[in-house]
């Protein structure tokens, strides 16, 4: 253990990069190069301390560690942080893709870079947050607030429908988030605290477990997102730059994973075994139904977004089949789809900043003009897909064993969207990468740089390493998904549950 | 005892006396006396806060039971006075440049603020309509004050007509309280109204409803809220960034008293009522502010959707949700004030602005001015981590405590509307392309009145406990009576 708050420094540290950034003075140059440096070692240096803390979080256990409490808002609602083994991994996976963004950005962006990085330092800051709030209050707050950065980012520097996709984002996301601001509320009434370790512990009567659920599926539902409360990820992530999409796929939507994990699991365990059945279902609807939308697919962005939203489908899959295999899938499938996802929206911002279009049919061929390119979207599609040795097969077929023990029909149906997901990954690529050099304006395209293979390398030994040798993550995560399994199932156990 | 009741009344005294002072100092000044005017208004309202705070006066009551003095009043006393000195501060610039700076406005408003501060203290029917009356008359006239303006006047006359007839109402539910108990004094009704029966009953239960009329009418909660848009853009801005806060705030202090505070066993009549006005408050001001395009009639909807709001807080009733209410008015008006200290700085070269439109690419031209109204507008909003979204916190949490789910559930839901058009404000300052005609730079009180209330809200979720603490002991101070009164009829 440390001896001081590491959490809070995490947390604040891109926020004082961002203070940093506003104060810098000079032309429109100055300020633009020194905006990009800053916001490169602000978020370099949070990578850096992120490591020290996963260095020194012991994964023998499944309490809360570096645990940091303070005063608040009085009332039982304090200042509180604090890490286990799922949470831990997700702050990694935000602040290891926060410099792939400042620099997948670097030359993409070329007005209003100051508030550009500003706001991605800000959003940073929230991330985190969200992974470390101890206190639902606290949670909600980061949860909430990473609306108004991301809401700027699709919509000041986003595509032609920016302003219809930045608004839809945010009032649908704040649509489900409010519900449970009211969720929270009565649960403050019934235990006094808002400290999640406290709440954990807490049985609520399983009336109100079936209500509360509920107002939080509302907001994790749309975050996820699933069917049918999915529509406003497909337009955030065409309208969005791409670093936006990285930090959209690659972290946001993992909050509602997350929130899942951390408070309908274990507060509400009546309820979540109640509703399992309707999760099941939506999934399913979502990974096959979405599946087949992104088959019809003309612009390569939407066509990602829509598997996104199939992929999350397995995570829903897996948390609420209930068992270790199921939950460790939806976690590892979670983190491997952040950076397979991640790296598929970089590849086709090579493809946009040099060509300026989406559309699939303006590619073909590119295999014979950008071959290292090639080789990298390769890769990334077929982690998409799922292939074997690469880390979106781990996810996929975890979440299939644990759904396969509760449900066989779900496993059966979901594992056609593996299928599905070869035929429109593997579409994609063809009609992207091989063929004849049709379009006479790809013909001088230029490969990858460095700056874009340096960014993308670390995502591809990811996928690889983690495709081949999953047990660092599983082993990591391993007590704290035992332990929340053990808890939710004690609640079943007639002492506990009161009956 | 005359004279120690003089000395509880100083802060009134001082506005009063003070008023006058300054209306003879105007009349007989040579050449244009109106900028020197506004500033002895600003101090006197000062004075006054710095009064109150320094007798910090424990409860009593004076002139015969007719003014009471506690922790809440001494609250709310200081932050009207506090917002009627930075709405003053804030005019004088834009009422020279549009060459309507007469030395009347800064007096009447004085008179209308000691108006209100009886109004906080009143603590039998006789000084509420007294303060009541001495606000709205100045305000009436403070509406029209632009007389060369047909707008102006046309607000002045619309605000006096619908006042009119709003204090009638009052009027006529006072009597009849009257009528069926025998007494005006807040105390006694307390202790009185539970103990009628039949056909008292029936008239007095008449009579509430009559007063509650009348007063939402004054918080210009739907659906008494008609005059609201009209007033709000007809008027001169900095009028309008007049009434927006102190008045309301004082209002809102009446309100709590003449109803949670008088009839306090009778919770079950006017819950209803609050209920309703608090839902179809919210509603209509989500929904109607989302066609406007002059910023002031969308200020004008979003208030009364911010008053529904507030009473979430009200109809909560007990600890919770008066200290929530507390809470979410202090914030209102800091968010109001700062609103409008932008609102206030709307120009181009051509003159005022006061279509959204207008704000194109602000962000650009006045990144500060920008930065500013985009927090007021979050905040607003209820998005966190600014300070509007604790407002709504509390108030909701206190709805959630009293059982009030529907309440709750349709306030969230019309906040996520509202937010709709505060976006909209945003999106046109940082999304849109600048404009031809850009907005000039700000003048530099108005710069620093923004920018002070943009940090307190940004900077809020920090340090909320003083807030809190301070929203909790005024309440603790009114519910106080209400107890005294509940325990004396449990003998």
């Amino acid at each position: 253990m440390l001896d001081w708050p590491i959490l809070s420094t995490l947390t604040f540290l891109p926020l004082l990069g961002a203070v940093f950034i506003m104060l810098i003075r000079g032309d429109e140059e100055v300020i633009a190069r020194n905006a990009r440096a800053v916001a490169l070692w602000t978020t370099v240096a949070t990578l850096v301390l992120s490591l020290i803390l996963l260095f020194s979080f012991d994964s023998s256990t499944a309490d809360f560690q570096f645990v940091e409490r303070f005063d608040w808002i009085g009332g039982g609602i304090d200042y509180a942080m604090g890490v286990d083994g799922i949470s831990v991994l997700f702050v990694i996976l935000t602040t290891s893709l926060m410099p792939i963004c400042i620099l997948a950005s670097w030359e993409a962006v070329t007005h209003r870079v100051r508030e550009y990085m500003v706001a991605f330092l800000i959003l940073e800051t929230l991330m985190i947050g969200v992974f470390c709030a101890l206190d639902l209050v606290l949670f909600y707050l980061f949860f909430e607030a990473g609306l108004i950065p991301m809401f700027l980012i699709i919509g000041i520097w986003g595509g032609a429908r920016r302003v219809y996709a930045s608004f839809k984002f945010f009032l649908y996301t704040l649509l489900g988030s409010v519900l449970m601001l009211l969720g929270v509320m009565y649960m403050y009434w019934q235990t006094g605290t808002t400290y999640i370790p406290d709440l954990h512990n807490f049985t609520f009567d399983a009336d109100a477990q079936t209500w509360l659920w509920l107002a939080f599926f509302a907001s994790f539902a749309v975050k996820m997102p699933m069917w049918p409360v999915h529509t406003w990820l497909p337009d955030a992530h065409v309208e969005a730059p791409t670093a936006g999409s990285v930090i959209l796929a690659g972290v946001l939507l993992k909050m509602g994973g997350y929130g899942f994990l951390r408070f309908s699991l274990p507060m509400f365990p009546l309820a979540s075994a109640e509703f399992a059945g309707w999760v099941f279902a939506l999934s399913v609807i979502a990974i096959i139904y979405t599946s087949l939308v992104a088959l019809a697919q003309e612009d390569m962005k939407k066509l990602i977004a829509y598997s996104s939203v199939a992929h999350m489908g397995y995570v829903t899959m897996g948390i609420f089949s209930l068992n270790e295999q199921g939950v460790q899938g939806a976690v590892f499938q979670m983190l491997s789809h952040g950076w397979i996802s991640g790296a598929l929206f970089l590849c086709v911002g090579v493809v946009y900043d040099r060509m300026h279009t989406r559309e699939i049919s303006a590619y073909g061929g590119l295999a014979n003009r950008m071959p290292v390119y090639a080789f990298f979207f390769l890769l990334f599609t077929m982690a998409n897909v799922g292939l074997p040795g690469t880390s979106g097969f781990v996810g996929e077929f975890l979440t299939i064993i644990g759904t396969f023990q509760v449900s066989t029909w779900t496993a059966l149906l979901a594992a056609t969207g593996v299928i599905l997901s070869a035929s429109y990954g593997l579409s994609l690529y063809r009609r992207v990468s091989f063929g004849a050099l049709s379009n006479e304006s790809l013909l001088d395209i230029k490969d990858m740089n460095r700056r874009e293979i340096f960014i993308i390398v670390p995502l591809a030994i990811a996928t690889l390493v983690f495709g081949f040798w999953p047990m660092p993550i599983l082993d990591f995560t391993a007590v704290s998904i035992q332990n929340l399994l053990e808890n939710y199932n004690n609640a079943f156990l007639p002492s506990t549950t009161g009956m | 005892m005359l004279m120690q009741d003089l000395i509880i009344f100083l802060p009134e005294l001082t506005l009063f006396i003070g008023a006058m002072g300054l209306l003879m100092f105007g009349a007989y000044a040579t050449g244009d006396s109106s900028r020197l005017v506004n500033w002895g208004a600003i101090i006197l309202a000062l004075a006054a806060a710095v009064i109150v705070l320094v007798e910090a006066m424990p409860k009593q009551t004076i002139f015969n039971g007719a003014l009471q003095v506690d922790g809440f009043t001494n609250l709310m006393k200081v932050l009207t006075l506090v917002s009627v000195a930075l709405a003053l501060f804030m005019a004088q610039g834009f009422m020279e440049k549009e060459k309507i700076a007469r030395f009347e406005f800064p007096v009447l408003v004085i008179l209308a603020t000691c108006g209100m501060l009886i109004m906080i203290s009143a603590n039998d029917m006789i000084a509420l309509y007294m303060g009541l009356e001495l606000q709205s008359l100045a305000l009436y006239v403070v509406a029209a004050i632009n007389r060369e303006s047909g707008r102006s006047t046309e607000a002045g006359l619309k605000y006096f007509v619908l006042g009119a007839l709003s204090s009638g109402m009052l009027l006529y539910g006072i009597s009849l309280i009257y009528g069926f108990t025998g007494t005006v004094n807040f105390t006694d009704l307390a202790l009185l109204a539970p103990q009628t029966e039949g056909a008292n009953q029936l008239g007095l239960i008449f009579g509430l409803v009559f007063m509650l009329a009348g007063l939402a009418f004054k918080i210009s909660a739907v659906p008494f809220h008609m005059w609201t848009p009209d007033v709000y853009e007809g008027a001169p801005t900095p009028v309008t960034a007049f009434f927006a806060a102190a008045p309301k705030l004082a209002a809102m202090a009446l309100f709590l008293r003449a109803v949670m505070v008088t009839f306090p066993n009778s919770v079950d009549i006017w819950l209803q009522i609050i209920v309703f006005m608090s839902l179809a408050s919210m509603v209509l001001g989500a929904f109607a502010a989302i066609g406007q395009n002059n910023i002031k009639r969308l200020m004008a909807y979003s208030s009364i959707g911010h008053i529904g709001f507030a009473l979430v807080g009200f109809a909560a009733v007990g600890h919770e949700g008066v200290s929530g209410l507390i809470i979410y008015m202090i914030l209102y008006v800091i968010m109001t004030i700062g609103t409008f200290a932008c609102i206030l700085s709307m120009r181009n070269n051509q003159g005022v602005v006061e279509q959204i439109s207008g704000l194109a690419g602000l962000s650009r031209s006045q990144p500060v001015m920008a930065f500013c109204l985009a927090a007021f507008m979050f905040s607003l909003a209820g998005i966190p981590p600014l300070a509007g979204f604790f407002g709504k916190f509390y108030v909701f949490r206190a709805a959630i405590n009293a059982d009030l789910y529907l309440l709750a559930i349709v306030g969230v839901l019309a906040s996520v509307v509202g937010a709709y058009y505060y976006l909209r404000v945003v999106k046109i300052m940082y999304l849109d392309e600048p404009q031809e005609d850009a907005i000039i730079a700000m003048p530099t009180n108005l710069r620093f009145v923004s920018v002070i209330c943009a940090g307190i809200l940004i900077l809020f979720f920090a340090y909320p406990a003083p807030l809190v603490e301070l929203a909790q002991f005024a309440a603790d101070a009114l519910l106080a009576d209400v107890h005294f009164a509940q325990t004396q009829l449990g003998h």
